[in-house]
């Protein structure tokens, strides 16, 4: 075949999820950055302004909003990511169950969040089951007894649907990871005389790490991106960006608009340029090691 | 890697001290282990008991830790035309098949472009594939909202659909570039060189070993699309209702039990994909295990 023949077919393989891609997704950003900046020349405004940008980062809404964003983001990636080491640690054993074990814990990956978040509902409200349980030990006497866990005041129970979820999905890909590696490198340590723990901490942790740093920072972008799990268990107040901007972006009064858009383009300029430091600084670790 | 390396040659001498030492220690760790697997059983499972609990309870009062009553109520609600929910059903299956098929066409040849070719631009060209599925979509809900208006396209299925496209794709491209990645592209080759043109050789070649490939990838796209809530909403403006919208609704008015048997409507597709891909879920490769790499 001839070059120029392998350029088009090349092309032509590429060229529609491309489309979709750049015509939906980039499209789409450019537009509502363009909007988040006040420019909207279907209604007659063409002048470019920061005022949106301005507003939202004085107003002290937003602020709250971004902490309690940052807190439910870090908290959700990094717990979940040191339960799925530990998780995929046990499973990749050849023990009597780890291959059923290893099914179940996989069960969630296919479920909607929103079926998580109202399981949560379900379970830690304060008239859910578990306070039933707590009640029948006698534990509490009246669901108020019970600790206030769903639209609590720190997003517990948002950070609870995302371990529930995204454990399962940062594990399911160090065990992949750890299967590929095999067992070799460990038994030329353990004949070494490397203790458990260090082969652990300087044989398999260094090897999956780069599955590690990939996992923990997409289930970070996501849990610090998406909306239905604080839409359904989070508090009125502080409300979680994107909840924010979603319903700014409904306000009747429609001059919150073009701040809905800045929260949301605020939003993904920090998931981006976490992604990206996060990208280089993994790199650098990889290779050092 | 580094320490273990500077260990000094008479400590290998003690080496088989430190393996005893490990048998010796491996009964705490198989005792650590189920209760790690324990753990993981009940930790998964929970949060559904209540769920599928609700979905046929009766009268179920704090503190019963079982419902007084069990009833078909919620059921018979939901099976009716006045909750609309197999109206929602039938709309969103047909959404997420016309998107699944769509993110086929599109990403089959993406993500065999991508596992069997090296040109120049090819690590971009996967960084803007992917970019949707790391990037938070609402700022670009948002932007193409007011596109999508002044096409004609919000508040349609259409629209919805075609908005689906940007969740759905990155899927498909990945899962089908791993699939090729363990592809022989010789076969077609020989197929070729025997007289075959280029559509016989796709739908007798390649088509039937990628085939396990494709459903994977069609059974994750359609359940990406069945499952978009925010997406669905900020496009119809709410006049497209799926499940997740119906859900939604139902779950803000603590209606529990017409909640949880939707919950189960709800999962019918995540069950079936269960189904299906639970050989590749307990054997030693996972769909996922490309993300690691």
């Amino acid at each position: 075949m001839s070059r120029l023949r392998e350029h088009l077919n090349l092309f032509l393989m590429l060229a529609p999820a491309l489309a979709v891609v750049l015509v939906l997704f980039m499209g789409g950003l450019v537009m509502g950055v363009a909007q988040s900046l006040g420019y909207m020349p279907m209604i007659g405004k063409t002048d470019v302004t920061l005022n949106a940008y301005v507003h939202i980062l004085t107003d002290e809404n937003f602020l709250r909003s971004l902490a309690l964003t940052c807190w439910i983001g870090f908290t959700s990636s990094i717990l979940s990511t040191i339960l799925a080491i530990v998780a995929a640690l046990v499973l990749r054993q050849n023990l009597l169950g780890t291959r059923l074990t290893t099914f179940i814990f996989q069960l969630n990956i296919p479920v909607p969040h929103i079926v998580g978040a109202i399981g949560v509902i379900f379970l830690f409200s304060q008239s859910g089951l578990i306070s039933r349980v707590t009640h029948l030990l006698g534990w509490t006497q009246a669901p108020a007894d019970f600790p206030v866990v769903v639209w609590d005041d720190w997003g517990i129970g948002i950070i609870l649907e995302y371990l529930w979820k995204t454990t399962a999905f940062t594990g399911v890909i160090l065990l992949a990871v750890l299967r590929s590696i095999g067992e070799d490198y460990e038994d030329v340590a353990r004949t070494l005389g490397a203790s458990a723990w260090q082969r652990l901490r300087h044989v398999i942790i260094p090897l999956i790490m780069p599955g590690i740093l990939r996992s923990s920072i997409l289930v970070f972008a996501f849990t610090f991106g998406s909306f239905e799990v604080p839409f359904l268990l989070g508090k009125r107040f502080p409300r979680a960006l994107p909840v924010l901007s979603y319903e700014y972006y409904h306000d009747v009064d429609l001059g919150f608009r073009q701040e809905a858009m800045a929260i949301s383009v605020i939003i993904a300029v920090l998931i981006t340029a976490i992604v990206l430091v996060y990208m280089k600084l993994s790199e650098t670790y990889v290779r050092s090691d | 890697m580094v320490s273990v390396a500077k260990t000094q040659p008479e400590e290998l001498s003690e080496s088989m001290g430190a393996q005893e030492r490990d048998a010796s220690r491996s009964r705490w760790g198989r005792v650590f282990s189920y209760g790690v697997m324990v753990a993981i059983v009940v930790a998964v499972l929970l949060p559904l008991v209540p769920i599928f609990i609700w979905a046929f309870a009766g009268r179920w009062f704090y503190p019963d830790l079982l419902p007084e009553q069990l009833s078909l109520r919620a059921w018979q609600y939901v099976l009716s035309p006045a909750s609309k929910a197999l109206d929602a059903a039938r709309v969103g299956g047909t959404i997420a098949l016309v998107a699944t098929v769509l993110s086929l066409v599109v990403g089959i040849p993406a993500g065999r472009a991508l596992a069997l070719y090296k040109f120049r631009g090819r690590q971009l060209v996967q960084f803007l594939i992917l970019a949707p599925v790391i990037v938070p979509s609402l700022a670009v809900l948002m932007g193409i909202h007011i596109a999508f208006i002044r096409f004609g396209l919000a508040g349609t299925a259409t629209g919805v659909t075609i908005a689906h496209l940007i969740g759905t794709t990155p899927y498909v491209v990945m899962v089908m570039s791993s699939v090729f990645s363990n592809y022989n592209p010789e076969f077609e080759e020989q197929a070729r060189t025997l007289g075959a043109g280029p559509v016989r050789t796709f739908l007798h070649i390649c088509f039937p070993m990628i085939l396990p490939g494709v459903v994977v990838a069609g059974m994750f796209a359609f359940i990406i699309s069945w499952g978009q809530y925010i997406v669905t909403l900020l496009i119809s403006g709410g006049r497209v209702i799926t499940v997740p919208l119906l859900l939604v609704n139902f779950a803000s008015a603590t209606d529990k039990p017409v909640t949880a048997a939707l919950c189960l409507v709800f999962l019918i597709p995540s069950i079936l994909i269960i189904i299906v891909t639970s050989k590749y879920l307990t054997g030693e490769e996972a769909a996922l295990g490309g993300f690691g790499k």
